[in-house]
């Protein structure tokens, strides 16, 4: 089994519990090869990535980009800034001027919802959805769920509580979205003002008591909180955020005692993370990050071609 | 030349007419209409077995584009789009380059219109100059020109203050103000409407409180005054409700629903298709069952498309950037009619495109009198066909419809007496 039918990756929403299982599977014996010496297979050479990147980030563009070459792959990042957007090049002029360089596939981050499935129906390249506004961002889940699953064994059952901005959060989605599939009971928490409208229609429950939102929770997955919700009113200070929904020792007790702390990345720390549960030893923050290659690898993987059973044999 | 149009069903509303009658058209005018009318010399005889013979519809809610932004659409393709639809009267809104705030650019309009134009076109005019909600503009000499109605559409009219003297104003010529209700505040960033699916698929929403407190706003300042308030492209069950409510009160108020808000939900917009992004923005079933409500009961006045047409990459782009609005004139017969013994009846639909309209904007229209201008239209209710843009006859192929198939489409558009159209297509000299 394969990806290789399924042209893009756009979101958790839309793929199968099998899928995602597979591509969990894969990134398994994927992060053994992170961790040997000589960290190169051949298994995409020949094949050619782009990352394009509407929306600063370091953590996710570097490790698609590293996660290609560790494959072979040929890496290419478009640096959007100095490219021809500055220019008033339409998107869709932008996507078949790649195309026709014959890149094999696209990794898309965009500020807005949607763009990467604007993009996947007007192109034949593959793409891979690296965030879209407040809609998805299937890596990060994906990465989040192997992290999960390799710490417990199993993803079914557990309960996930996802803190912070949930309005404006695709990490929260992805999340939902993929860890619904499992089975786990998913609690959302933030302030009144950066909930989701209907969200509880996802089959998530929802708080604004970050102590009551942690009882007996397995794992806590912390948003970031953007410093510029403040100026729009959506919360009144940094400060009050803080108060309310830092997640700190003492907040942290009413969890499970094997309690998992996820964050996405960059942290603020002592505003939604205190700097004892960052460095903690319940963190699994620097684990993810790793987890990311070793799962985007799997992705490329499949999505290009590769079999499972090509990889582990 | 004589025209008779035998074995149609006639339904005119305004009159109370629903039965099998033959109408003869001389010079222009309706010059009979009865059973078993006989075939005189030298006419021509039009089959209108199985098709409903209706007073030409009315769209109060067009936007032609021109002057201003004839890359988008033209008086010669907007008013071709509205034949090809089943309209014989159309309504331009103001908000063109420059816009319609003065008599001279109404002049201006209505001489393109008379010259290259195939349906009646009457403009309205701005509530204020410029569209900028400062000053209210010249309204009498914008009726002078041949405007309506005034309207900022696109645009509220944010001061509460300039809104009621537009409506004192406007009152002493018996003028509707036609408000497009939206509370900017509230629906600044919005792409979709604000509810379970702009959670879903991580849209900014629009919540359907912007619409709402602006159409409360408004609802109180027509009260205020007694000038003539109506609320365009109604979405959210909040406006409904408060439109009966000030009906039942006395107070100066119609309203018009546009097709796409009849039949297409937000759910729609998970295909992150630009298409389906129009301002209001398209709402929840919950709202749609109140504005079938309001049609049943009345509440609701008239169908208007608000036929936005835009350019192909004003559309074919980003979500965010691309531009509000639908071409709906090809589309909106159909649509009303694919909710024709679900929803309403028959007669009902032809009262919300031709008594009705005509009744909000006092027009000498949409009824079928002997001697009356032979505007007609006529509907194939069995008539099944794809949405086909680039089809359209407008210039905007912008239509979250494309490919969908429907039952019940217009079979001949009659204007002054002459046939335009027929099965959608122009029939030109």
């Amino acid at each position: 089994m394969n990806l290789a039918q399924k042209k893009d990756l756009l979101g958790l929403k839309d793929m199968s519990k099998e899928e995602i299982e597979l591509i969990l599977e894969t990134a398994v014996p994927m992060k053994d090869i992170i961790k040997r010496d000589i960290k190169k297979v051949p298994t995409l050479r020949g094949k050619a990535m782009v990352t394009v990147f509407y929306e600063p980030s370091t953590r996710t563009r570097t490790s698609f980009e590293i996660a290609g070459k560790y494959l072979s792959a040929d890496t290419v990042n478009l640096a959007v800034a100095t490219s021809s957007v500055q220019k008033g090049e339409s998107l869709k002029d932008t996507i078949k001027t790649i195309e026709v360089m014959g890149f094999d596939l696209i990794v898309m981050r965009h500020s807005m919802s949607g763009t990467p499935h604007y993009v996947a129906r007007n192109t034949d390249m593959r793409v891979i959805n690296a965030g879209d506004g407040a809609n998805e961002h299937p890596t990060q889940a994906l990465l989040d769920l192997y992290t999960i699953k390799e710490k417990k064994g199993t993803l079914e059952g557990l309960t996930v509580t996802i803190v912070g901005d949930i309005l404006h959060s695709r990490v929260a989605r992805s999340n939902i979205y993929g860890l619904s599939k499992f089975g786990c009971e998913i609690r959302v928490v933030g302030p009144s003002t950066l909930m989701a409208p209907e969200i509880e229609k996802l089959g998530v429950k929802c708080y604004y008591d970050l102590e009551k939102a942690l009882a007996g929770a397995d794992v806590v997955n912390i948003l970031r909180i953007q410093k510029e919700r403040q100026h729009t009113g959506l919360f009144p200070t940094l400060d009050e955020y803080a108060n309310l929904y830092m997640v700190n020792k003492d907040k942290l007790k009413r969890a499970r005692e094997d309690v998992l702390v996820l964050h996405p990345g960059p942290m603020n720390r002592g505003v939604e993370i205190a700097s004892e549960i960052a460095d903690g030893a319940q963190s699994l923050i620097n684990e993810q990050v790793t987890n990311g290659v070793a799962v985007r690898m799997a992705l490329l993987f499949l999505m290009m071609g590769g079999t499972r059973d090509e990889i582990t044999n | 030349m004589k025209l008779l149009i035998k074995n149609g069903r006639v339904i005119d509303p305004m009159n109370g007419i629903d039965e099998q009658l033959d109408v003869l058209i001389n010079n222009g005018l309706i010059a009979e209409i009865g059973k078993n009318l006989a075939a005189g010399k030298n006419e021509r005889i039009i089959d209108a077995g199985r098709k409903i013979i209706c007073p030409g519809f009315i769209d109060m809610h067009v936007h032609l584009r021109d002057p201003g932004y004839l890359y988008k659409e033209e008086i010669a393709s907007g008013t071709r789009a509205a034949a090809a639809g089943g309209f014989t009267t159309i309504c331009c809104m103001p908000n063109t380059k420059p816009v319609i705030d003065n008599a001279a650019v109404a002049a201006y309009v209505r001489q393109i219109a008379a010259k290259s134009g195939v349906v009646n076109v009457l403009p309205i005019g701005a509530i204020t100059r410029n569209q900028k909600g400062e000053e209210i503009t010249e309204m009498a000499d914008l009726i002078a020109a041949g405007c309506i109605a005034v309207s900022d559409d696109g645009k509220p009219v944010e001061k509460a203050e300039i809104m009621r003297n537009a409506l004192e104003y406007a009152k002493m010529f018996d003028l509707p103000v036609l408000s497009h209700c939206e509370d900017t505040s509230l629906s600044k960033d919005g792409q979709i409407h604000e509810g379970f699916y702009s959670t879903y698929y991580g849209y900014k929403g629009i919540p359907a409180a912007a619409e709402e407190i602006m159409a409360a706003r408004d609802i109180i300042l027509a009260k205020l005054t007694g000038g003539h308030i109506h609320i365009c492209h109604v979405s959210s069950r909040g406006t409904v409700d408060m439109i009966r409510k000030a009906k039942a009160e006395g107070v100066n108020i119609t309203c018009e629903v546009t097709p796409h808000h009849l039949t297409l939900t937000d759910k729609a917009t998970g295909t992150y298709d630009a298409n389906t992004k129009v301002n209001p923005p398209l709402r929840s079933q919950e709202h749609i069952k109140a504005l079938m409500e309001g049609i049943v009961d009345g509440t609701i006045d008239c169908i208007a498309t608000d036929h936005a047409p835009h350019a192909l990459e004003s559309k074919d782009c980003e979500y965010n950037f691309a531009a509000f609005g639908i071409s709906g004139l090809e589309t909106a017969v159909p649509l009303a009619m694919s909710l024709v013994n679900k929803k309403f009846t028959v007669n009902k639909m032809i009262h919300l495109f031709t008594a009705g309209p005509a009744g909000v904007l006092c027009l000498d229209k949409g009824s079928m009198g002997i001697g009356d201008t032979a505007d007609l239209t006529i509907l194939d209710p069995e008539k099944i066909k794809t949405v086909d843009p680039n089809r359209f006859y407008s210039k905007g192929k912008n239509t979250p419809f494309a490919g969908k198939k429907l039952k019940g489409w217009p079979y001949m558009t009659i204007v002054n007496g002459k046939i335009i159209a027929e099965d959608g297509r122009m029939i030109e000299e």
